[in-house]
């Protein structure tokens, strides 16, 4: 198929940018779409033109550093996956595909796609971690009995990869899903009942430093969340941020 | 020809590890804190090595190329970690998951290294427990185990199938409270592009800001390499785009001998090649392999008909199907090593029984999985006669909590349902057993320089087990090395902070900045993908899952030719001093054409085969073995060390006798 791309181009973080139109032609349905993006900055290398830049790592949707706005979609259309794994097959052929980066105040763009996400490091460096230090002496792993049903629900918050689809999906530029998923992973399992009034407690205010929005209830990051993490994390955390306020 | 000297502790292989901890010498608290440590790579390895370290209280700086420690490779790892645990009950033990791990790997590791691993595994699984990693659990609560290739017993724990993601994400939490206490300066977005020794000896890197392009210079009082391996010199690998070499070889130019390039894993579960624009390949975890059954068509006419799409795989009745590892391997069935599952679907798809328009696919089979568990459920639920499609529907639903995120992830890919239909699957690259040699101490043969995880010559031998990766990476990174660093960090506490305006700093950073200055304006007219995808030709044609002296010799000669051409041709679009992720790739692919070549040349000398390297010209002629591989553990016992000469070619050969005392040199056989 062959296929009009607008795409963002932005040289740095001070270059002001804008949106330039490239063709590409005999485009396979069964490439993914960052393979598609190879042919095209193949293609631009050939004419001497700079290659678009576009964060991409492990290409099977788990590493979390692909990062587009395809058509006004995190991730583009189809749901549950990255961009990585986006395949053309779900486009036509003489399509206009819009290419953008995340676009959030606390993600600045670093150059064309590129973002930086290290706001999300923060706030995980906040309190993203039970504090255990390494030994050979730690109890003995099953020594305290977890029901399947918390594990289950612990490893479904835990799944999240921190691409940042929920904040560039979210009209507030809210990170409330990622912030959510990790307290809710600590607060279902006992392993993170010490911490947890702190925990909640810094990573919120940490989110709030950073520039985010809060939620209001839309659900957009949970349609666009390619690991489909749930709304409820974010009611629990909300819950437990209120509990721990309550407690002092 | 050297002897190199692996440093193993005296004494019964059950006590060396506690009697070396006993004996070493520690570096009391008040003094790690004037003692600084790079690390470079936060993987598994990586990760769990900086955040240990700074708890002990040295002064870490870690690096990684991606925009957090959370997205190295490991994230990718997908079965489980393996653990001497026994939870099932089964026989399991230290003594076993050893045994299991030295015949895995056909005989070619180092028995004091393999013991302390499985020594330390029960160690990893109470650690990440503790950290809070969600490991699936049964309904009482406890640890859930499934099994893997090559073993009979159950002690793989896993987190659906995410099992590297949740040990990293552990890892990188212990980094993060680290790093909120500054006891790990982290370095994201940048490139280690060489080493610098003072005084013959590790202390510091010459690193890239991958997005100001600024060259920056960091010291240390021992430099840690925790990089992963090389298997995109194959350019299509299930390695992520920008796994690399680099800092690897880096090292091996600049005194680290490099150990057995040619123990190569290529995985047998993988979803085959599409097309030429493919740019790389996706893993199916091998847990599917407890599920799921192996099979090609028995009848040529078959195998033409669903090429040509007259007819699909469910049509064809049990009798006409060859479930060629069933037929082959009885005891193991489809749980064979992963060398041995893959060199058996390259056997039958050479003699043309591929399943796809390529001919280079299997078929992983889940009907009959469905089925068991279908009926299981029935009977567990109280439904009496239930159709053939409540079982179906209900064991379905079985598959799906195993592996759903997997059929998920290969439904997106290939647009078929392996519900309904047998996925399709072929072998790739996916590890590396080879790497830098390390001694017991995990230091290089340079002093100060450690390598741990996959960049080392690590304890798989010639072929890994399954989930053994994330048990390496965890027990080099939590258990081993913390305390192995200790005893050569002792002689540092008086030295005070390296600096980093000496001569030695000025010239490795003059040596960076010459070769990034030459990538910018030669004045080329290919791209660094144009070469690298050549390599990757060679490499799978001549140096992959067979090799022969012939094809070894014309690959060394092709990649010479290729590297030749690379230093004319190559053109780097952009600027050195902004984000140019062209320039990266130049400068890894650059140092995969020169691995390449050492890799084939160490295929070429090993004149037998092993685990992963398998020699058409070593097999076995007739019994119950014939055409199965033929090790030669008279002249073939040993570690190939090489010694960086200026041209790959030119390499020099140490070599580590393998002893064996406490496992029998045996033939391996999964029959």
């Amino acid at each position: 198929m062959n296929l009009t791309l607008k795409i963002w181009r932005q040289k740095g973080a001070n270059d002001k940018g804008k949106m330039v139109d490239y063709k590409v032609t005999d485009i396979s349905e069964h490439m993914s779409f960052l393979e598609m993006m190879d042919v095209l900055n193949e293609q631009l290398i050939a004419e001497g033109e700079e290659p678009v830049a576009f964060d991409h790592d492990c290409r099977e949707g788990i590493c979390g550093m692909c990062s587009m706005y395809i058509n006004g979609e995190a991730h583009g259309p189809d749901r549950g996956i990255t961009t990585c794994q986006l395949h053309m097959r779900m486009f036509n052929d003489g399509d206009t595909i819009t290419i953008e980066p995340w676009r959030a105040k606390a993600f600045p763009v670093i150059k064309d796609l590129i973002v930086d996400r290290t706001s999300f490091e923060r706030i995980q460096q906040a309190g993203g971690y039970i504090s255990v230090n390494t030994s050979g002496n730690t109890q003995d792993a099953n020594a305290i009995p977890i029901s399947k049903h918390a594990a289950d629900e612990a490893m479904d918050a835990a799944t999240c990869i921190g691409c940042g689809a929920c904040v560039a999906t979210c009209k507030n530029s809210s990170a409330m899903l990622f912030v959510g998923a990790k307290v809710s992973q600590y607060a279902l399992l006992p392993q993170g009942q010490v911490e947890a009034a702190d925990r909640v407690k810094n990573m919120v205010a940490q989110m709030d430093l950073e520039g985010f929005g809060n939620c209001t209830n839309t659900g957009a990051c949970e349609v666009e969340c390619p690991k489909g993490i749930s709304l409820t994390n974010i009611a629990r955390m909300n819950r437990e941020f209120l509990k721990a306020n309550l407690k002092g | 020809m050297s002897v190199l000297d692996a440093k193993i502790p005296k004494g019964p292989i059950k006590d060396k590890w506690t009697t070396y901890k006993d004996k070493i010498d520690l570096v009391n608290p008040a003094n790690k804190r004037l003692i600084d440590v790079i690390v470079v790579g936060t993987g598994l390895a990586g990760g769990s090595a900086a955040a240990t370290l700074a708890e002990l209280g040295y002064n870490v700086k870690a690096f990684a190329y991606q925009d957090s420690p959370r997205r190295a490779h490991s994230i990718a790892a997908q079965g489980g970690i393996n653990a001497a645990k026994n939870y099932m009950g089964d026989g399991d033990s230290t003594y076993r998951l050893f045994y299991d791990t030295v015949k895995g790997g056909d005989y070619r590791s180092r028995e004091a290294n393999v013991y302390r691993l499985a020594e330390v595994s029960a160690n990893i699984i109470d650690q990440c427990v503790a950290q809070g990693v969600p490991f699936a659990r049964d309904y009482g609560g406890l640890l859930d185990n499934r099994s893997f290739g090559g073993v009979l017993v159950s002690r793989t724990f896993y987190a659906k199938g995410q099992t590297g993601q949740q040990l990293l994400l552990g890892a990188y939490s212990a980094m993060n409270r680290q790093i909120a206490r500054g006891k790990i300066e982290m370095f994201n977005r940048h490139e280690m592009l060489d080493v610098v020794k003072v005084d013959g000896k590790a202390r510091g890197i010459i690193a890239r800001d991958l997005v100001t392009g600024k060259i920056e210079r960091h010291s240390a009082h021992a430099v840690v390499i925790a990089t992963g391996g090389y298997g995109n010199v194959y350019f299509l690998s299930t390695n992520a785009m920008g796994s690399n070499a680099t800092a690897a070889w880096k090292i091996h130019k600049k005194g680290a001998y490099f150990a057995n390039p040619c123990y190569t894993q290529i995985h047998p579960t993988c979803i085959p090649r599409s097309g030429d624009y493919q740019s790389k390949l996706t893993l199916m975890s091998e847990s599917l392999r407890n599920d799921g059954r192996i099979w090609v068509p028995k009848n040529m006419d078959d195998v033409m008909a669903i090429r040509e799409g007259k007819l699909k795989p469910t049509q064809i009745a049990e009798e006409n199907r060859d479930y060629y590892l069933e037929r082959r391997y009885p005891a193991f069935g489809n749980l064979v090593p992963r060398d041995v599952a893959s060199r058996a679907a390259k056997e039958r798809c050479d003699a043309g029984y591929g399943v796809n328009a390529t001919g280079e696919a299997v078929y992983l089979d889940f009907a009959s999985a469905i089925q068991r568990y279908g009926s299981e459920q029935a009977k567990i639920q109280g439904i009496a006669n239930a159709s053939k499609e409540k079982i179906t529907e209900l064991g379905e639903k079985v598959v799906e909590a195993k592996y759903g995120n997997l059929f998920q992830m290969y439904e997106k890919i290939v647009d078929e349902n392996p519900y309904k239909t047998p996925m399709m699957i072929y072998p790739a690259t996916h590890y590396t057993m080879g790497g830098v040699w390390v001694d017991y101490n995990l230091m290089t043969t340079v002093p100060g320089l450690y390598c741990i995880g996959e960049a080392n010559f690590s304890d798989h031998g010639a072929n890994r087990l399954g989930a053994s990766a994330l048990m390496q990476g965890l027990a080099d990174g939590y258990f081993v090395l913390p305390y192995t660093i200790g005893d050569y960090l002792a002689d540092d506490i008086r030295t005070g902070t390296i600096p980093t305006d000496s001569p030695e700093f000025d010239e490795a950073e003059k040596a960076v900045k010459d070769r990034i200055d030459f990538f910018m304006n030669n004045k080329g007219t290919k791209s660094v993908d144009h070469f690298h995808k050549r390599l990757g030709k060679v490499m799978w044609d001549k140096v992959g899952m067979a090799r022969n002296e012939q094809g070894l010799k014309e690959a060394m000669a092709e990649i010479k030719q290729i590297r030749e051409e690379f230093w004319k041709e190559v053109k780097v679009p952009g600027s050195a001093d902004e984000l140019n992720p062209e320039l990266e790739k130049a400068g890894r692919v650059a140092d995969f054409l020169e691995l390449g070549e050492l890799f084939a040349k160490d295929a070429l000398m090993r004149e037998e085969s092993c685990g992963g390297h398998f020699r058409e010209e070593s097999v076995e002629l007739d019994g119950e073995q014939k055409g199965e591989a033929k090790r030669n553990d008279k002249d073939y016992a040993f570690v190939a060390a090489w010694e960086y000469k200026g041209e790959p070619a030119d390499s020099v050969l140490h070599k580590e006798q393998l002893e064996f005392n406490d496992i029998e040199l045996k033939q391996r056989s999964y029959k």
